[in-house]
């Protein structure tokens, strides 16, 4: 199981042919408490780095992008009914959707744990 | 300069402690070409209240007060009477000279008033939840077209000719500029158009007037089936707000929004402005909703307190992504809404709506029996009539009297000929029977 | 010492104790008070009415409603509700309001008086226009005056907020590049700092927004914008004074370089107070700029509304003010109320409300431009200007500034100063509230960190002042000490502590329903 990184904090995480999509331990701490999540439907075409979900703390609304091309398989409805579940376990039961990946080449160009774990030093 | 409280002392001593050599090196940042070195031309220098409210008052006396004559003025501003304790309320300091409640510790007056109107206006709409006001009706109007074309996905609408023709101009300013397609129904004085014919797959929604601007009532439940068939959504404007208190609410009749000139309840006429616009939706678009939202929620010690909320929504969060760019809402005049409708209460407001609807009836049979031509068969407090000849100049003519006798359609749609005998007639608590012969004698004498 | 005396100064839990101690609980003033809802007793009403005529209803078929949920209530209790309701609120009449953008300064009551003279406020706006004479002289006069003191050719009265003004400023520049041919012009440009209604309104009116990043020094440079104008540029929003509180000293420049590319210069005037009578915006090269009526000329704020915003305009963009508008002929003042009507060069965009405007804000604009007349608006904005740079000078030392010299009519601080204290500006804001002060507007604008934006207005005293400098200066000193328990428990003397916001966005509680049976 591969994970990778985006500089926009989405963490993607690849297990065969399906990948789970969710924001990083760090934007959820950026964003405070989580009160809104939007998902994709099923069967939605993604393109990489435009909107695929949403999320809402009371003071910031957020876009989550799509960290590579593909189709959306399912979208998680726990987070829609409960969002505390980003802040609580934003890199496990927060997942936002699950894709398939048109080009897995795509994941190449994003940042793997230790590359994030110093961009996200270098915010700061 | 009464308003001012630093004395020249203070100043001086101000001035030291900031270091500058004088009030104008604070202002060191201006280009010197756009710096005035003197008080503004032509404005005369201060004046005492006496002499500020000698030259108003003249200005005032200039108008004639709907209320000094018999005046059947309506067309989408209504005259009722306001209790007196409203206004008296209204002026409180608290109320009056408080900010937007965004620290909702010391704003839990306004915030709890602004849930109480919430739900006052929920009610009265037959809808699930209501925002905390919009500037008028008819921007409420255009807000709705672009939330009805953000939940569809779809940018056609079809505006009802029975719309009040402001409504209608600032839907299309405020949606032309989004490439909007607006669909406009020509004027409708006899209200027999057909808005289900005018709906197709690309609709968003369809805006209607209930009771119309020429006073026509309808049942809109085979509209609002026509509407969701086809997947839009029925947009239900009312210009008179007293009618929700005999009508069959917008909410029970199948309406998805709806929108509301308020100012019947609470405001007077105020040559226009500023009136209250009403917003109700249903719960699920409740996050396209524009403007304002005030919760529900506990404090630090548990106890039930409000805050606004889904604030992500508007622009001083979501920026250029944000439903609206409104930022203020209508507070004090919403505040006015909400103590006239909490003083009238059930057995008033249904109370008032029975009042209006009788004392135009009323007019209506005695204009009837006086030989004028009647266009309606059903309305609520207002209706309209032919009259023989120009009514714009039957009007002006009968203004000198003074007796404003309602609003001629040509001030609302000019240059049409068929419908320069037109006469918008309108009926409140506060019309006698004294007015109501008034007017039939002056247009008895027309006949 | 005295060792057997009692606390007088109350805590959270003894304060929580207490409340449980009352059998209603009330605290002596502050009542505990029910929605109107709550209070319902079926079948009173506040309103006695005639009775109705005998007749039968003409609803059209249409069955009468009932059964709305409408409360009953006396008018007693209607009167004491919303007086309690008023006890739990802060407004300018009670204490310093030092709202950053917002100017919350004293609204004189002469304005509420004439407003309400029934020859404003019992007129209907489709009246004839023989009857209403001194009402549309009225308008014609504040339009006059605000043309005089901006230097502006001509001014939009409509719009109905300052929002609603810039959506009408940015509808006029549209319609003059539609006239112009030159519809590819779709790009705005705000700077980061601007008021979150600019990119907003920009949006709204089918632009694209590209924003122009923040100067160290807190400025927008003529070198940014410059590098960030082309062909497609529509205009710039640009706030002056920003929102900052400074004035940005090379606007003739920026506005020059905007005009040298085919664009126009939309000033907000959120900030005009601080230079009316002093600088007249014509002279910076603006080409739309609305004027907040409850800032500049002190219409009431009223918890949110009802506003104000017209929208003073150059030759540029006048032909394109929207209908309606108040002409002056032969036989006196009339309303240009539809396009047909229309005469000259004028191209009217359309429409912004109905009717003609909001009168009852003239009215009392228009009366406290007479009270304080020109000599009175230049002394205004100067106090204001002193007042701000007066609380800078005194608390700069121990608070922490971002932006050097002198500011206008508001000072800005971030929240250095609070670094490693655990007190977050939210935090001191609160603290503020115990002291009995309306918090400064906090968090914006948002190229500084925690920002707090003070803004006291002319209206405050020097002896305020220096009271509300001693409270920050305390503050800021406990801060330092280290006693963050004393902001995180902050307000403690509210009718309602630190509310859920959380929990208020999560289940949305949005009206009130009956409790289930």
């Amino acid at each position: 199981m591969t994970i990778r990184y985006t500089e926009d904090h989405e963490w993607i995480s690849v297990d065969g042919d399906v990948a789970t999509v969710g924001i990083t331990t760090f934007a959820q701490g950026q964003l405070g408490d989580v009160v809104f999540v939007e998902v994709p439907e099923a069967g939605r075409a993604l393109a990489k780095g435009k909107d695929a979900a949403v999320v809402e703390s009371v003071k910031a609304a957020s876009e989550v992008f799509a960290p590579v091309d593909g189709t959306v398989v399912e979208g998680n409805q726990a987070v829609v009914e409960d969002p505390s579940l980003v802040n609580s376990d934003p890199q496990g039961a927060g997942w936002f959707f699950k894709m398939t990946l048109a080009n897995p080449a795509q994941l190449d160009g994003l940042m793997d744990q230790a590359a994030y774990d110093a961009f996200v030093e270098g915010q700061h | 300069m009464r308003y001012l409280p630093l004395t020249e002392a203070d100043r001086q001593d101000m001035l030291a402690a900031i270091g500058a050599p004088s009030v104008d090196a604070l202002f060191g940042d201006v280009p010197g070409a756009a710096t005035l070195s003197q008080p503004i031309a032509g404005l005369a220098p201060h004046q005492g209240e006496l002499q500020v409210e000698r030259a108003l008052s003249r200005l005032a006396a200039r108008n004639v007060p709907a209320g000094s004559c018999p005046s059947f003025l309506g067309a989408g501003a209504y005259r009722h009477h306001v209790p007196a304790a409203v206004d008296q309320l209204l002026t409180r300091g608290e109320f009056l000279t408080s900010y937007t409640p965004y620290q909702p510790e010391v704003t839990q007056g306004t915030l709890q008033y602004l849930f109480e109107f919430q739900t006052q206006v929920a009610l009265i709409t037959g809808m699930d939840v209501a925002n905390a006001s919009m500037y008028d009706g008819a921007t409420a109007c255009a807000e709705a077209v672009l939330m009805a074309n953000r939940v569809t996905r779809r940018n056609r609408a079809v505006l009802s000719g029975g719309l009040h023709p402001h409504y209608r101009e600032v839907t299309a300013t405020t949606t032309g500029v989004l490439g909007v397609d607006l669909v406009t129904l020509p004027a409708d004085p006899k209200g027999v158009e057909d808005l289900v014919a005018a709906i197709d797959d690309k609709t968003s929604c369809v805006v209607v007037q209930n009771p119309t601007l020429f006073g026509h009532v309808a049942d809109l439940t085979p509209l609002a089936e026509a509407c969701h068939a086809k997947g839009a959504l029925l947009i239900v404007a009312v210009t008179e707000v007293v009618s929700l208190g005999l009508m069959p609410s917008p909410g029970s009749m199948g309406a998805d929004i709806v929108v509301a000139e308020g100012q019947s309840i609470g405001n007077g006429l105020n040559f226009g402005g500023p009136y209250l616009g009403l917003f109700a939706t249903r719960d699920k678009f409740v996050r396209q909703m524009p403007g304002r939202l005030c919760g529900e929620t506990v404090d630090a010690d548990g106890k039930r307190g409000f805050v606004l909320t889904l604030s992500t929504r508007e622009q001083h969060i979501r920026r250029e992504k944000a439903t609206s760019n409104i930022c203020t809402n209508s507070g004090l005049c919403a505040l006015a809404f909400t103590m006239h409708l909490s003083l009238l209460g059930e057995v008033g407001f249904t109370g008032l709506a029975r009042l209006n609807h009788a004392k135009a009836v009323q007019l209506a049979d005695k204009l009837a029996a006086g030989g004028v031509t009647v266009l309606n068969d059903g309305f609520f407090n207002e209706f309209t009539i032919q009259v023989k000849g120009d009514a714009a100049a039957l009007v002006d003519t009968l203004a000198a009297e003074p007796l404003l006798a309602g609003v001629p359609v040509s001030r609302l749609y000019p240059g049409q000929a068929e419908l320069a005998g037109l006469l918008l007639v309108a009926v409140t608590e506060t019309t006698t029977e004294d007015d109501m012969d008034a007017l039939v004698q002056a247009l008895g004498g027309q006949q | 010492m005295n060792t057997q005396g009692r606390k007088t100064t109350p805590d959270v839990e003894s304060a929580a104790a207490t409340e449980a101690g009352t059998y209603t609980g009330n605290r002596a003033l502050v009542h505990e008070e029910p929605l109107i809802f709550e209070l319902d007793n079926p079948g009173v009403s506040g309103v006695d009415l005639e009775a109705a005529p005998a007749v039968a209803s003409r609803l059209g078929g249409l069955k009468a409603r009932a059964g709305i949920g409408l409360p009953g209530l006396s008018e007693p209790t209607v009167v004491r509700h919303y007086t309690r309701l008023s006890q739990k609120n802060l407004g300018i009449d009670s204490t310093m309001y030092p709202l950053g953008s917002c100017t919350m300064k004293h609204n004189p009551r002469l304005n509420e008086k004439l407003a309400r003279l029934p020859g404003f406020s019992d007129i209907h706006p489709l009246q004839p226009q023989s009857t209403v004479q001194g009402a549309l002289e009225l308008i014609d006069q504040l339009a006059h005056w605000l043309k005089t003191l901006t230097g502006m050719p001509a001014v939009a009265m409509s719009p109905a907020a300052g929002a609603h003004g810039e959506l009408c400023g940015l509808m006029a520049i549209r319609a003059a590049l539609q006239a112009r041919g030159e519809t590819s012009r779709t790009r705005v440009l705000v700077p980061e700092s601007a008021h979150g209604t600019n990119p907003a309104t920009a949006a709204f009116c089918g632009f694209t927004v590209d924003a122009i990043p923040a100067e160290a020094n807190g400025r927008v440079s003529v070198e940014a914008v410059k590098a960030k104008l082309g062909p497609d540029v529509a205009c710039i929003m640009l706030t002056n004074p920003n929102t900052c509180g400074l004035f940005e000293p090379q606007v003739k420049e920026i506005a020059d370089a905007v005009h040298a590319a085919g664009g126009y210069f939309y000033c907000d005037g959120a900030n005009y107070n601080a230079i009316v009578g002093r600088v007249r915006p014509a002279d910076l090269g603006v080409d739309a700029m609305h004027i907040n009526l409850h800032k500049t000329f002190s219409t009431p704020h009223g918890g949110g509304g009802p506003g104000s915003g017209p929208v003073v305009l150059s030759d540029a963009l006048a032909p394109y003010a929207p209908l309606p508008y108040v002409v002056h002929g032969a036989d006196g003042f009339r309303l240009v109320e539809h396009a047909g009507e229309v005469e000259g060069d004028a191209k009217p965009f359309g429409r912004m409300k109905a009717f003609h405007g909001q009168m009852g804000m003239f009215v009392r604009a228009l009366a406290y431009i007479m009270s304080h007349g020109a000599d009175g608006l230049r002394q205004a904005s100067s106090d204001a200007v002193l007042n701000a740079n007066y609380l800078k000078a005194r608390l700069q030392d121990l608070m922490s500034v971002p932006f050097d010299g002198y500011c206008m009519h508001e000072a800005l601080f971030d929240d250095r100063f609070l670094k490693d204290t655990g007190v977050t500006t939210l935090d001191f804001a609160k603290a503020m509230i115990d002291e009995g002060f309306h918090p400064m507007t906090m968090y914006f604008p948002l190229v500084v960190h925690g920002a707090f934006l003070i803004e006291p207005t002319e209206t405050e005293s020097k002896a305020t002042l220096d009271q509300f400098v001693g409270a920050m200066r305390h503050l800021a000193g406990k801060a330092k000490a280290g006693d963050a328990a004393h902001f995180l428990a902050a307000p403690r003397y509210t009718p309602r502590r630190r509310l859920d916001e959380t929990a208020a966005a999560r289940k949305p509680v949005l009206r009130w329903t009956p409790p289930a049976a």
